[in-house]
């Protein structure tokens, strides 16, 4: 296991941060000579670090997983989509006004069998994250996300959503081209689709902006990832007119997997690598395949009414069982 | 002691309570021009500022009342939601604030639903309250919306919104988000049942509201200077920091960009509502009929072969002003709709059935009678309902 040479830390993390930075001291003293008495304390050391880190990631409030979701070197969609759909084809534009790089989307095959895969993708550098508009989607987004589900439900192709968004981008252009409308359009392609719906929030579930392709028949998030209403700061301003106070509404909103999955939001969890899926990016998008893979499987050979039946009675059933 | 409990404590308190009664309300300031109004005058003529035009925001009732005949409408029955699943506090206990707005406003959550008639067709029509915690969608203003879509589509009828919202409830989390999802479906019910939705988008309506079911109706129609929106005008300036241009996300400003067909007159409201129902009902196509329906269907066509043609013209001697659209269009069907529906003394529906003149009452509607008895061929192949999409 090599760790990757610069790793970027949250503030939480600073005990770790330390720990780690000795291990890597000492790693490169090792190298030099071979003294018995280096090995024995990097290997006391490692140890040390690795509990460091299971303690912290065992118990991390709802601000430090809205923190880990965010993590910059956390995989976004198109790492998912290159390591798990084949042959991928993207799609491009809402054939109305523009393409809007915040969704991605197009076809390819998983598993065997053609898909249409749309999410959300933030980008991984300034350059990537100002051409993806930080995963923040306009009208134009979800208008192709219409387009490429209507799609593949004529083309019999179930639809993957892989969910990563703050929200939708709150500007000018995007409130006269009718966000609402298109997000609320979007839901509905969501909710009629005649072929299964699977969707896995990654990172940042955030608002209507992620409802909006993730009305889905399975929802799965990952270990650390959050799904919210608003964002942390956003409900912190419209409830105390204060985003500063984020860590409160993170704390009070529920906005955890394992609250989500204890109310029945969502279908399952998919466990992240010690420390987050950011240190191990490639078994977090393996397990987020076997994840898929296994959803899909429970939907083959059901007819078009089975399947969106199951969404529909998922979803209103939401809160009535809650007391 | 017993005296003084049982006659001077209520004393004290009714006169204490009398006087509180005096509303703080009784002169309203207009927002637009700073005239004050009598609030009775204000009352009366439907919330509109006399001399500024300016539409003031309204109570869910008040809607209701104006909208259907005479006033009067049933409330749709709606089903208890949990309390307060989160535990949720800001500074003050979510249950708290729950009660605070009832006290307030008289109603149970956000969005009130009835049913009634508009020149004499039955309709079912939900009102959201900005009264009640800024309209907020949470779960009981979710369920209510869908209750009342599920109604209108159970009973064949139109439904229209009125919508009013600053958008999702915070206090209920990623409970009130799923109420997107959940009303769409509702939505999906209605237009997959061929029945008109129209939204009515009064001051304001943003957030997961307008990004959900008051985006999705078949006709929209605004107030006069009603905020629509995604996101907020203040969320908008932090984000982008200028300026927004003047009328940015009002009525008048959606209709220029095509999100909404037309800006009403809230005194015209009720008028353009019942034109659009009716033309939208004229000539509808029957929606696919179920089998458990077609098996009741052949019942009720096989008791009306049974009848004599003036046990039918006596159902239509009702104030049958509802003779209008499905029915006209289908002459001699008029009679045996209604009786059908008289035949089958349908006591849930007696009611409604009674004050609009029996034109809908369950599934019993004339062309579904007809296509039932097939006399005009086959009924239009279900399509529709084949492929919802």
């Amino acid at each position: 296991m090599s760790a990757p040479a610069i790793r970027t830390y949250l503030d939480f993390e600073k005990p770790i941060a330390e720990l780690e930075s000795k291990v890597a001291d000492l790693q490169t003293l090792a190298s030099g000579e071979d003294s018995v008495s280096i090995t024995d304390e990097l290997h006391n050391l490692q140890q040390k670090a690795e509990q460091a880190l299971a303690d912290t990631y065992a118990k991390l409030t709802p601000w430090q997983k809205t923190q880990v979701a965010r993590h910059p070197d956390r995989p976004h969609c198109m790492a998912f989509v290159n390591a798990l759909i084949e042959e991928f084809t993207p799609l491009a534009g809402d054939r109305h006004f523009a393409e809007d790089h915040a969704i991605v989307g197009g076809m390819g095959k998983f598993a065997g069998r053609s898909v249409m895969l749309i999410g959300h993708e933030k980008g991984s550098d300034t350059e990537s994250r100002i051409k993806h508009n930080f995963g923040m989607a306009r009208p134009e987004g979800y208008r192709k996300a219409i387009r490429l589900m209507e799609m593949a439900d004529r083309f019999s192709m179930p639809v993957i959503t892989i969910v990563d968004t703050a929200g939708a981008y709150p500007g000018i252009g995007a409130e006269e081209r009718g966000q609402a409308e298109a997000i609320a359009r979007s839901t509905d392609a969501c909710i009629g689709l005649g072929v299964p719906l699977i969707s896995v929030v990654v990172g940042e579930g955030g608002s209507g902006g992620a409802v909006a392709i993730a009305s889905a028949n399975r929802i799965l998030m990952l270990e650390h990832a959050i799904y919210t209403v608003a964002s942390p700061e956003a409900a912190a301003s419209i409830l105390w007119r204060d985003s500063a106070r984020a860590i409160d509404a993170a704390t009070n909103m529920k906005i955890t997997a394992q609250d989500l999955l204890a109310m029945k939001v969502i279908d399952g969890i998919i466990p992240e690598p010690m420390g987050g899926a950011h240190r191990d990016t490639k078994a977090t998008i393996e397990a987020t395949g076997a994840a898929i893979a296994n959803a899909l499987s429970e939907f083959d050979g059901k007819s078009t009414d089975e399947i969106r039946t199951q969404r529909h009675d998922r979803f209103l059933e939401i809160g009535r069982s809650l007391s | 002691m017993n005296w003084i409990s049982n006659v001077v404590r209520p004393r004290i308190t009714s006169f204490l309570t009398t006087k509180r009664e005096i509303p703080d309300n009784m002169w309203v300031k207009c927002p637009v021009s700073g005239q004050m109004v009598f609030y009775k005058d204000l009352e009366a003529n439907q919330f509109v500022v006399p001399g500024s035009d300016h539409h003031m925001r309204m109570g869910a009732d008040a809607r209701l009342i104006n909208l259907f005949d005479e006033g009067k409408y049933e409330a749709v029955e709606l089903r208890d939601v949990p309390a307060d699943p989160l535990k949720f506090r800001d500074g003050k206990r979510y249950t708290d604030r729950i009660k605070e707005a009832r006290a307030k406003t008289e109603l149970k959550d956000a969005v009130l639903v009835g049913e009634g008639s508009l020149d004499g067709r039955t309709i079912v029509a939900a009102a959201q309250d900005f009264r009640f915690m800024g309209g907020s969608l949470g779960m009981a203003a979710g369920e209510a919306v869908v209750t009342g879509m599920l109604r209108a589509a159970e009973m064949k009828e139109p439904f229209i919104l009125f919508a009013a919202s600053g958008g999702a409830r915070m206090q209920e989390g990623i409970l009130s988000l799923m109420q997107m999802p959940r009303t769409t479906i509702a939505v999906q019910r209605l237009r997959n049942a061929n029945l008109p939705y129209i939204v009515v988008l009064t001051d304001p309506t943003t957030g997961g509201v307008t990004a959900s079911y008051a985006m999705l109706g078949d006709v929209h129609i605004a107030e006069p200077g009603a905020l629509i929106c995604f996101a907020g005008p203040r969320v908008i300036e932090q984000t982008i920091r200028e300026q927004l241009p003047d009328g940015f996300q009002r009525a008048e400003y959606l209709l220029e960009h095509g999100m909404i067909d037309m800006v009403v007159h809230r005194h015209k409201m009720r008028e353009t509502l019942s034109r659009v129902t009716s033309l939208m009902m004229a000539n509808r196509a029957p929606a696919e009929i179920s089998t458990a329906d077609k098996a009741r269907l052949a019942k009720a066509a096989a008791n009306l072969e049974a009848r004599s043609p003036a046990a039918a013209a006596n159902g239509a001697t009702k104030p049958l002003n509802g003779a209008d659209a499905p029915l006209s269009a289908n002459g001699p069907a008029t009679g045996t709709g209604t009786a059908a529906m008289n035949g089958s003394g349908n006591a849930e529906h007696g009611k409604a059935a009674a004050a609009n003149g029996a034109v809908n009452a369950d599934i019993i509607t004339p062309e579904v009678v007809l296509s039932a008895k097939s006399k005009r061929g086959k009924a239009k192949p279900p399509s529709n309902g084949a492929k919802p999409k």
